[in-house]
């Protein structure tokens, strides 16, 4: 089912210069070459009946609906499939069209239920309408005949129903899944009138390939394929555009309600940055907003061994302030900090820092994008001066050449993997290099062409010999080099990467990539054309993070990838609003926009704003407020949307820091990890529940809308401004615009932003300005940001993670699809029904040796702490590193982590941590294992050797 | 002196027992001490005599029919190896009046060589036609085929050097040439004979086609039913690539064609030429979407060239002896000749090989001799089982595709299936539904649905309920499926049925169970 305020054209969209001019009903229509007569007379007003047609779909002409009748032409072509050309004349109603459309929906009816009062589909079932539109009510051909009333449901997806019996076989399931998802899971099985609709041949849709995307529920015309919650529910009544809040692609979505309830959530087809397409967590994993896990009611505690009690909104924030005031008074101003979030909105970030910089009067301020991509903002900013990336995710559809490094796109950011699988079914090349077989190495219609299977931790070796073959094979762009990037950084890089050092043939031995894979990898990129680099974390988060940024900022620099559509540098964000959390100051030596606190003009601007005088020294990163805890010199925190217990790495060091804290402020929907830590609980509020922005991995600021009212009373922001009002520092917000109004009053690249242009455009990727009143598509088009770009040269230095005899493996992690980052929403929704559980991969040679087997429990050791996990035998790893994801809290993943930290952001080295495995029996209960690896935690080191700049 | 003896290892001939014909004729030789020679040859079609077994003889080959295993020791006594006479002696073959009448252009060879022998193919001329096209320019061969108005013989009389000519034209790097040999018509054999009596002409034809449009690969899609076939083109293919007739240089000419063989998985539908590309590229056999044509964009989105087996093993003909030459014979529009294959209740059933523009009623009584059960010819069903059903006023048409037009039958593959007075045509157009409905992909729903609706209600219509209504229904989902299909299997699934609607109405007519009274 369509989302129910859409209007659908038939076919899709053609982009073309040229235009046609043909008569349609004896109205002059003209539309770009290519249309087809359908899609024509929709876009001149007119609806031709259709039933396998939609404009997300390539034309199919199964249906036989949409014949029409063309002069000259004999018999009925389909309108579908038949392309509108000049001076055509084309009759979509006669009484022998009437005729034959009527006869075909009869022979339709003839196999189809007639108890559409009581269809979950019922007023929005295309049958339906066809049957009504068309005058037909009874079938001559009676009920008796052969038909699939009885065939049997499959109920196993945990959000949709497929029912055979409404099924009319129009293939727009196959088409979405093949076109749409590029997963090729459904098939239609058998043939003639015994076609059925199977999800990876004979398989229930829960144990098939599906990744239960939903395109094709939306794709089904019946309600053959149906959302549960409109079976249990009923239809929506009204429809909210927002946007999705967990990933960081950033899909625009309308939530559809009946009252306050969420039916479902459909992907806007308008959508700038998901194209009318959403994935599993986005479109039906919004189960967590109601879950009873939900806090509803603020609660304090005098110490994290009492119990909680619930209180009053002014009594649990009139805590809070005083407890604040109270340590800074005893412990000095630079005793408490705050924690802004990337999963909440533009605007509760910026309160969130403004608060901490001019409420506590000091730079403490950090944010969860300190552990994913700061070495992205940092890398980004020093070579070509700005800390984002450079493309709209549609520009991939003009890449002729794509290099992933070090993400999973599939996995983490899905709806952006289908586009990029529709350009490389197109024939783009594709080039991989990541540590273990990614499922893009080798899937449906879609093989790398080179995979650079990596070990962890070399990223930067691999980077510098992929530039010395550019270099030295003279692949380079010398004009463009010459024309747009600072002379003398480049000779000194040329000069340094073309050292034989750094050659394919010397790195081998360091990142285990045969050289010739690694010279006929470099020649593709560079002679592509369009090459573009998709990077994640796998890039940022080691200790040479930033040195990797700037690295794959050279390389595209030195070929000439960046400042057009299909090249540049593209980070895959994390979560929802990394970028948006890092636009907005969050970080303790920069205000928003990238600019350092140390700045005179900028810091006076903002003091002049907020009428206070501003710290001039950037405050303490999360890492150093951990550290000033232990020392005893930092003493509170307010940390929103936040788990550092969970996400933040050495599990141990951060939970003795966190008990040593005085006052904790945790503003969350659940009781998190850090909770057990925290002193005052802030019920916050969901996504549904606000209005605000998001701003995705393309600096796309999209509206956020409110659905339904907080459930807990208040909005986040809501809870900031009261906060603040209570420190004797007044906020006086009445809507979240107020707050972007002054973002856009302080920040050059947001000057032009405002909520009724968001909603005019549907979106804006910042800089938006005078000077790109609409937004910026494409950064750094004609020079860059910094005016030249700059080189920096890449010496590749190990992390001092190693492996030895004690810990030979290197443990990688990364993430699942239908589980999102520690899993606070995703695990409190039916997701779990495909991934309950974190299992460490480890490959056959390497469990062999150990005498483990599938499903054995493994004991993980490193050098900071230990856990224990389910192994998973599989080649998608490579012997020697073993991999695991972290969603669940009682795997512990960074439990075994350290604190090892890139150079300059102090990004954590998430991704190399030695580690060696023992097969140990398999725990009485999963609670007893958890509740002894909450022993293990508090034992395990707290050392410091976190590196610094 | 060695006596040569030819044994059929045709299909047809070796389900009639020519296999163990064979053996006894090895088993005799052996016993007698007799120096012979067997030679498996491919069939003459003239398929009531098989096993028709022939000897060389200095007057010509004379042949003997229907041959059993128990008749081999009185053949050896008579001495037929040098052609005694026998009582199953048949006289010199080419003189038997079914074969003498014939025009046998395309199957000149089949029945008279050892199919497997590339030597026995170029003595008896093959190769010649590739030999020309490689001194011609591609646009001449297209041309040349053009000229000789050759159309497609599958079934729906498309001018190939048209087809070609497109083919030829696109600009790209990759294009194929593809053989349909999913020969699924019922009453249909000439393909299957073809590949399995002188696979050669077929690879010949196909290489032509390559080099005249530019196409390096060719597939020969082959319907699973034909495992001897499989094996013949195998071993064809084999050698002919041996000899570089195929391959990456052929006949030093520099230019390349590849040439292999895929199996069909058993559907119908994948005889229909798009169906059938979606099977080659390993997908499941349904109709695309035409607009863009094959020869635009076919196998692998590439353009190619799709044509049915006797229309690519006309073509060596027609490049070796001239365009003139093959247009000189036939009728009207319809020009060279056409393979008729004869089969259902007839006394004489096989293959004749004739130029267009002989009747129907030739056919059927002059090489058919009517009905095997000597009873009236009552209906005559041609062009496979989407074809009208002719009654007897009509078998003066000339087989010819425009005329079969102009009384609403189609000539299709040349297939005549034939029925004599006892049959029930209302249980014939049932049958027509029910084929469309075993056959039909599934993609569009005047064929899905329609079919089956179709059956059920002839059925309600031959049991009498509701009988005008449901005849009126039968009437319009005949309209619904013939102008709603997306293609001809449930658009001409209504031709049996309509003509059987037209030409005996009685049968449907007729009170249940009054059959019986």
């Amino acid at each position: 089912m369509y989302s129910i305020d859409h209007h659908d054209h038939g076919t899709p969209a053609v982009a073309g210069a040229a235009q046609v001019t043909l008569e349609i009903d004896g109205a002059t229509v003209t539309v770009p070459e290519g249309t087809s007569i359908m899609r024509a007379a929709a876009l001149a007003g007119g609806s031709i009946p259709k039933l396998c047609a939609t404009d997300t779909l390539k034309a199919f002409g199964s249906c036989r609906l949409c014949l029409v009748e063309i002069d000259g032409r004999k018999g009925y072509p389909a309108s579908c499939t038949t392309t509108a050309a000049a001076g055509m004349k084309v009759r979509t109603e006669s009484p022998a069209l009437r005729k034959l459309r009527r006869n075909v929906v009869e022979l339709y009816v003839s196999d189809h239920p007639l108890d559409c009062v009581t269809c979950p589909a019922n007023g929005h079932c295309e049958l339906q309408d066809m049957a009504e539109r068309l005058e037909v009510t009874e079938t001559r051909y009676g009920l008796a005949g052969e038909n699939h009333a009885h065939a049997k449901r499959d109920v196993s997806n945990p959000y949709f129903t497929f029912d055979p019996s409404l099924c009319i076989v129009c293939s727009r399931c196959v088409r979405a899944c093949d076109e749409t998802q590029g997963t090729f899971a459904l098939t239609v099985e058998g043939r003639g009138f015994d076609s059925k609709i199977s999800a990876s041949a004979h398989s229930s849709f829960l144990d098939s390939e599906c990744v239960s995307c939903g395109a094709c529920v939306e794709a089904c015309p019946t309600a053959a394929l149906s959302e549960k919650p409109l079976i249990e529910i009923g239809q929506p009544t009204r429809a909210v555009t927002t946007t999705c809040a967990y990933c960081g692609v950033g899909c625009s979505l309308k939530a559809e309600v009946k009252g306050d309830q969420v039916v479902r959530m459909a992907p806007n087809r308008d959508g700038h940055a998901n194209q009318g397409h959403a994935c599993v967590k986005g479109r039906f994993a919004f189960g967590y907003t109601t879950h009873p896990d939900r806090v509803l009611k603020p609660m304090i505690r005098a110490r994290i061994s009492d119990p909680w009690r619930e209180v009053g909104w002014d009594e649990a924030i009139g805590h809070a302030a005083r407890e604040f005031k109270r340590i800074q008074a005893k412990y000095g101003r630079d005793s408490v900090g705050g924690i802004t979030s990337s999963r909440c909105t533009n605007e509760e970030t910026f309160l969130v820092q403004k608060l901490v910089r001019a409420g506590f009067g000091n730079n403490n301020v950090d944010t969860c994008a300190r552990v994913c991509h700061s070495p992205t903002g940092y890398g980004l900013k020093h070579t070509l001066g700005e800390s984002a990336g450079t493309q709209a995710f549609t520009s991939v559809m003009k890449a002729d050449v794509v290099m992933i490094i070090g993400a999973n796109p599939t996995e983490g950011h899905p709806v952006f993997a289908s586009q990029l699988k529709r350009r490389l079914r197109q024939g783009a090349k594709l080039i991989i290099a990541d540590p273990r077989a990614i499922a893009l190495v080798r899937t449906p219609h879609i093989e790398a062409d080179f995979h650079l299977q990596l070990k962890p931790g070399t990223n930067v070796a691999l980077i510098n010999s992929i530039a010395h073959v550019v270099v030295t094979e003279n692949l380079t762009k010398e004009d463009y080099v010459a024309a747009r990037c600072e002379p003398a950084p480049y000779q000194k890089w040329r000069h340094f990467i073309a050292e034989p050092k750094n050659s394919p043939e010397a790195m081998a031995a360091i990142t285990g990539v045969p050289a010739d894979l690694v010279r006929r990898a470099a020649r593709l990129y560079a002679k592509a054309g369009n090459a573009a680099i998709y990077y994640g974390l796998g890039v940022t988060e080691h200790s040479q993070g930033s040195t990797m940024v700037m690295g794959i900022a050279n390389l595209a620099m030195a070929t000439g990838n960046l400042g057009r559509e299909g090249v540049g540098v593209n980070p895959l964000r994390g979560q929802n609003n990394v970028q948006g959390a890092c636009d907005m100051g969050s970080f303790p030596h920069e205000f928003t926009g990238y600019r350092h606190v140390s700045d005179d003009s900028t810091r006076h601007a903002f003091e002049a704003r907020w009428g206070v005088k501003l710290e001039t020294e950037p405050g303490l990163r999360i890492p150093n407020m951990f550290e000033a805890a232990l020392d005893g010199s930092f003493k509170g925190m307010y940390i929103q949307g936040e788990d550092l217990a969970q996400s933040d790495p050495n599990t141990g060091h951060v939970e003795a820091a966190l008990s040593s804290l005085e006052c904790v402020v945790v503003q969350d929907l659940f009781l998190n990890e850090t909770a057990r830590f925290a002193h005052v609980f802030l019920p916050g509020s969901s996504f549904l529940e606000k209005d605000g922005t998001f701003t995705n991995a393309e600096r796309r600021i999209s509206p956020v809308r409110k659905v339904m009212e907080p459930r807990a009373g208040l909005a986040d922001w809501e809870i900031t401004v009261a906060l603040s009002n209570a420190l004797g520092y007044p906020m006086n917000y009445r809507h979240p615009s107020e707050i972007m109004a002054e973002i856009a009053a302080l920040t050059p690249t947001f000057t032009g932003v405002t909520y009724e242009k968001i909603d005019r455009l549907g979106s804006i990727q910042w800089p938006c300005n005078d000077q790109a009143p609409e937004g910026t598509p494409t950064m750094h088009v004609g020079e860059f940001v910094r005016g030249k770009g700059k080189f920096y040269t890449t010496e590749y230095v190990p992390t001092r993670e190693r492996t030895t005899s004690r810990f030979p493996l290197i443990l990688t992690t990364g993430r699942v699809l239908t589980q999102y980052n520690v899993g606070a929403q995703t695990r409190r929704t039916p997701n779990v029904a495909w991934h309950d559980e974190d299992r460490l991969e480890i490959h056959p040679h390497d469990a062999e040796f150990r005498g483990i087997v599938q499903g054995d429990w493994v004991g993980v050791a490193s050098r900071a702490g230990e856990t224990v996990l389910r192994a998973d035998v599989t080649e998608r790893v490579q012997p020697g590193v073993v991999y695991t994801t972290f969603h669940f809290p009682e795997s512990g993943a960074n439990v075994v982590t350290t604190e090892i930290s890139d150079w300059a952001t102090n990004c954590p080295e998430y991704k190399v941590t030695a580690v060696e495995l023992v097969k140990v029996n398999q725990p009485k209960d999963w609670q007893e294992r958890r509740q002894k690896l909450g022993e293990r935690r508090w034992k395990s080191r707290t050392g410091s050797g976190v590196s610094h700049v | 002196m060695t006596a040569t003896i030819f044994i059929p290892c045709d299909a047809s001939a070796l389900s009639l027992g020519a296999e163990s014909v064979a053996r006894a004729i090895a088993a005799q030789a052996r016993a007698r001490k007799l120096d012979v020679t067997i030679v498996r040859n491919g069939s003459r079609g003239l398929c009531w005599l098989e096993p028709m077994i022939e000897v060389a003889t200095p007057a010509g080959r004379v042949a003997y029919g229907a041959v059993a295993p128990r008749d081999v020791p009185g053949l050896f006594d008579a001495g037929f190896q040098t052609g005694g006479a026998h009582a199953l002696r048949l006289g010199l073959t080419e003189d038997i009046p079914y074969l003498k009448g014939q025009e046998r252009l395309t199957f000149a060879r089949v029945g008279v060589t050892d199919p497997a022998s590339l030597g026995d193919y170029l003595a008896h001329g093959g190769f010649r036609g590739l030999r020309r096209a490689l001194e011609l320019a591609p646009a001449a061969i297209v041309k040349e085929v053009t000229d000789s108005g050759l159309r497609g013989r599958g079934g729906a009389a498309f001018p190939t050097g048209i087809k070609w000519k497109t083919v030829l034209d696109q600009d790209t790097a990759q294009k194929y040439v593809t053989c349909n040999a999913d020969e699924g018509d019922s009453g249909t054999f000439a393909d299957r004979m073809l590949m399995e009596g002188d696979p050669l002409l077929l690879i010949e034809g196909m290489a032509i086609a390559g080099v005249a449009v530019g196409a390096t690969h060719g597939y020969i899609y082959l319907r699973v039913e034909y495992p001897h076939a499989l094996r013949t083109l195998n071993e064809a293919i084999a050698a002919a690539c041996e000899a570089h007739y195929l391959g990456r240089d052929i006949l030093g000419s520099g230019k390349q064609f590849e040439l292999e063989v895929r199996v069909g998985a058993g559907a119908y539908i994948c005889g229909e030429e798009t169906s059938m590309l979606e099977s080659l590229e390993g997908k499941r056999g349904e109709i695309r979407v035409r607009p863009p044509l094959p020869a635009i964009k076919g196998l692998f989105g590439m353009p190619t060239i799709v044509n049915n087996v006797i229309s690519l093993a006309s073509v060596p003909t027609i490049l070796e002896r001239g365009a003139a030459f093959y247009q000189n014979y036939g009728a009207g529009r319809s020009r060279g000749t056409l393979p008729i294959q004869l089969a259902g209740n007839i006394k004489r059933g096989g293959l004749i090989e004739k130029a267009f523009g002989v009747t129907l009623r030739e056919i059927l009584y002059d090489y058919g001799g009517g009905s095997a059960s000597g009873r009236p010819i009552r209906a005559v069903q041609v062009g496979g089982p989407l074809g009208a059903y002719l009654p007897e006023s009509q078998f003066d048409t000339a087989i010819d595709y425009e005329a079969f037009s102009a009384v609403g039958a189609m000539l299709g593959h040349g297939g005549i299936v034939v029925f004599d007075d006892t049959v029930d045509m209302a249980r014939m157009a049932r049958y027509a539904m029910e084929f469309c409905a075993h056959e039909s992909c599934g993609k569009c729903t005047p064929c899905r649905i329609g079919s089956v609706r179709g059956v059920e209600v002839i059925d309600r219509i031959v049991s009498g309920v509701n009988r005008d209504h449901n005849i009126e229904l039968l009437e319009e989902l005949c309209d619904t499926m013939l102008q709603g299909s997306l293609c001809g299997l449930g658009g001409m699934t209504p031709f049996p049925v309509q003509s059987a609607l037209r030409f005996f109405p009685g049968d449907f007519h007729k009170a249940h169970g009054e059959e019986k009274r």
